[in-house]
C-alpha cells in the first residue's frame, strides 16, 4: 500500500501523517556525510504541519544546514478537518520563519511555478545553502480515502479544483507557446495510457502472493 | 585479564567500530561532553565532531533521522539519554524503524542501534527509571539486546553495530560503574545466544540486566544452605535463545524468571508462557516470577525499595519452587 522504490531514490510513502519529515532529515544528514551532492525532497500535507515531528525536523534541518526541501501540499483538508480550523496560521509557510527559513508559497496547480521554486531550492541546497520550505496550494479532488463521499465539502470547491487541473493547464501552455504540437500531446498521452494499461494488466493477471510470504522480510537475510 | 567498567567497555566497542567503519557515527544529546554516564567521553576529540553529533532535545528527530541515515548507507548509533525518553519517539521506533524493511519488501536495510540507558538507579523516580524492553519485544522487526556485564556489553554492542537490523540496546544504569573482566582480543558475541552465568543443579533462575547480579548474590546465599542455583542470562530478548534456557530448565526442572520491569506484561511473562507451552512436562513446580510492583517508580526511598525486586525476592521465589 505504501510504495517505495529505493533504486530510484523513492524512500517510501508513509501511513503516519508527518512520519517522513524526520526520516528526510536523516537522509539529508547522510547526503552531507557521504558528500553525494544530492537533495532530499520531502512531501507532506497541511495536516502534517500540526504534528510534533514537523517542528523537530525543521529545527534540526536548519541548525545542521541540511539539503532537505520540505514541500507542503496544502489542499486545505486533513481528512474532513479544514486547514483554517486546525492551523493557527493561514499559510503553513508562515511557520518557516519560526525556523529562520523563508517560506515560499506557490500555486501547486501550476507545474511551471512549482518547478521553478523547487529548482531554486535544490540549487541552493546543493551549494550548501541548507533546507527550504515550499508550500504548494492545491485543491483536493477525491476524498481522503477511497469511497469518501466528501459530504463535508462544498461542491463548488471541488468543481473549481477540477477546472484548474494542473496537467490541462500545462498542456495548454505548452501548445500555446508551440513547445509541443497536438501530435506530440497525443503521442505523450497515448504512451502514458499504454504504460498504465500494461501495468494494470500485469497486476490483474499476476497471482496473489503465497500466504506464508507474510513472514518474510522482517529481518535481513541470514540474520 | 584486565577489568573495565561497563561504561569503559562500551566506549571501547564504539572506538573499535568507529575506527573500523567510517559509516558509524554517534547521534544524541550531550555526547561530546559524555554526560551523565560517561560512555561517549573523549570520542568527539578522537573522531571529530562530524562523527559525534550533539542534538537538541528532539527525540523524534534523533530517531527518525537515524532511520533516514541508516536506509541511505550510514550506520548511526543513537543515544536515548534515558530509555524513558524513547516514549517521545514511539512512532519513529515502532511504525517507521521496525517496519521499513517489511513494508518495502526488503528494499532497504536499517542498520542502526538505539542505546537505551535503562532501569532503576536509586532516587531517579518515575520518568528516569523505567524498564521498557517488553514494548519492543512486542514489536516485530526490532532486535532487543540487554547485556549484564562489561564483556557482554562490549561483545554485543560490536555485533549490533554490524547488524543490518535495527537494535534497541539496553544498558542498565547501575552497571555503568560495575567492573568485570574484558578480553583484550576482539570478541563478537552473536545475537540470540544466552550466557550461563553460574551453573547449579537445583533450579534455573533466568535473569536480565541488574537482576542477573541480584540472582548471583541470591545463589551465593542459597549455596550456604546447600541449594545450587543455575543463573542464565538470555543477553538478547529478541532473538531469544530458547535452546540454552530450555536446556537448563529441562535439567533443573524448576525455574524462576527475574527482571526489574513491572510484573504485568513484562518480558518474563513471555518467557514463562514459552516454558509453560513448550516445556510443561519438564517442570516439577509452577513457574515463579520476580519483578517490580505494578506502579510507576516512586521517589521516596522506602517506597522505592518496596517496589523494586531484590535479592530477598529472588531467594523467596527459589524457596517457593523447591
Amino acid at each position: 500500500m505504501h510504495i517505495a522504490d529505493a533504486s530510484v531514490g523513492v524512500l517510501g510513502a508513509n501511513g503516519v501523517v508527518a512520519g517522513g519529515l524526520t526520516v528526510a532529515v536523516g537522509v539529508g544528514l547522510s547526503i552531507k556525510q557521504r558528500k553525494t551532492g544530492q537533495v532530499c525532497l520531502c512531501f507532506f500535507g497541511d495536516g502534517a504541519a500540526n504534528r510534533g515531528p514537523f517542528h523537530e525536523a525543521l529545527n534540526l534541518a536548519v541548525i545542521w544546514r541540511l539539503p532537505v526541501i520540505f514541500l507542503c501540499e496544502n489542499n486545505g483538508w486533513a481528512s474532513s478537518t479544514p486547514h483554517q480550523y486546525a492551523c493557527a496560521v493561514p499559510d503553513v509557510a508562515a511557520r518557516a520563519a519560526g525556523y529562520g527559513l523563508p517560506g515560499v508559497v506557490v500555486d501547486g496547480m501550476d507545474a511551471l511555478e512549482v518547478y521553478a521554486a523547487v529548482r531554486q531550492a535544490a540549487e541552493r541546497a546543493r551549494a550548501g545553502g541548507g533546507p527550504a520550505f515550499i508550500e504548494a496550494k492545491v485543491v483536493r479532488w477525491q476524498g481522503h480515502y477511497e469511497g469518501d463521499p466528501q459530504g463535508y465539502r462544498d461542491r463548488a470547491e471541488v468543481a473549481d479544483g477540477k477546472a484548474r487541473d494542473a496537467i490541462a493547464r500545462l498542456r495548454s501552455t505548452l501548445l500555446a507557446q508551440s513547445i509541443l504540437t497536438t501530435e506530440h500531446v497525443a503521442e505523450i498521452e497515448r504512451a502514458a495510457d499504454a504504460e498504465i494499461d500494461t501495468a494494470v494488466a500485469f497486476g490483474e493477471s499476476s497471482p496473489l502472493p503465497r500466504p506464508e510470504e507474510a513472514l518474510e522480510d522482517l529481518y535481513a537475510r541470514g540474520s | 585479564m584486565r577489568k573495565l567498567t561497563m561504561a569503559e567497555a562500551l566506549r571501547e566497542a564504539l572506538v573499535e567500530e568507529m575506527s573500523r567503519d567510517p559509516r558509524v557515527f554517534l547521534i544524541g544529546e550531550d555526547l561530546r561532553a559524555g554526560v551523565p554516564f560517561g560512555v561517549t567521553k573523549g570520542l568527539a576529540d578522537q573522531f571529530g565532531e562530524d562523527r559525534v553529533l550533539d542534538t537538541p532535545i528532539s527525540e523524534a528527530a534523533i530517531i527518525g533521522a537515524s532511520l533516514g541515515a541508516a536506509i541511505t548507507g550510514m550506520r548511526p548509533v543513537a543515544d536515548m539519554h534515558f530509555a524513558d525518553f524513547v516514549t517521545c519517539a514511539m512512532d519513529e521506533v515502532v511504525n517507521q524503524i521496525a517496519k521499513v524493511r517489511y513494508m518495502f519488501g526488503g528494499q532497504v536495510d536499517a542498520p542502526l542501534v538505539l542505546r537505551m540507558p535503562t532501569g532503576n538507579v536509586k532516587g531517579a523516580a518515575a520518568h528516569h527509571s523505567q524498564s521498557l524492553e517488553a514494548w519492543f519485544t512486542h514489536t516485530p522487526g526490532l532486535r532487543v539486546v540487554f547485556p549484564s556485564t562489561p564483556a557482554d556489553a562490549k561483545g554485543l554492542l560490536k555485533t549490533c553495530i554490524r547488524s543490518l537490523d535495527p537494535v534497541l540496546f539496553f544498558e542498565h544504569k547501575r552497571l555503568y560503574k560495575m567492573t568485570g573482566e574484558v578480553p583484550e582480543e576482539e570478541v563478537l558475541i552473536p545475537l540470540g545466544k544466552a550466557g550461563v552465568k553460574r551453573e547449579g543443579s537445583d533450579v534455573t533462575v533466568v535473569g536480565t540486566g541488574w537482576m542477573v547480579h541480584q540472582a548471583l548474590e541470591a545463589a551465593d546465599r542459597l549455596a550456604l544452605e546447600g541449594v545450587e542455583v543455575e543463573v542464565v542470562d538470555p543477553r538478547c530478548l529478541a532473538p531469544f535463545d530458547k535452546a540454552t534456557v530450555f536446556g537448563s530448565v529441562s535439567k533443573r526442572n524448576r525455574v524462576v524468571v527475574v527482571e526489574e520491569a513491572v510484573k504485568t506484561g513484562a518480558f518474563g511473562a513471555q518467557i514463562a508462557a514459552w516454558l509453560a507451552e513448550e516445556l510443561f512436562d519438564a517442570l516439577d513446580a509452577p513457574i515463579q516470577r520476580v519483578a517490580a510492583k505494578d506502579v510507576p517508580m516512586p521517589f521516596s526511598p522506602p517506597m522505592e525499595g518496596f517496589v523494586i525486586p531484590g535479592v530477598d525476592d529472588v531467594i523467596a521465589a527459589v524457596r517457593r519452587v523447591l
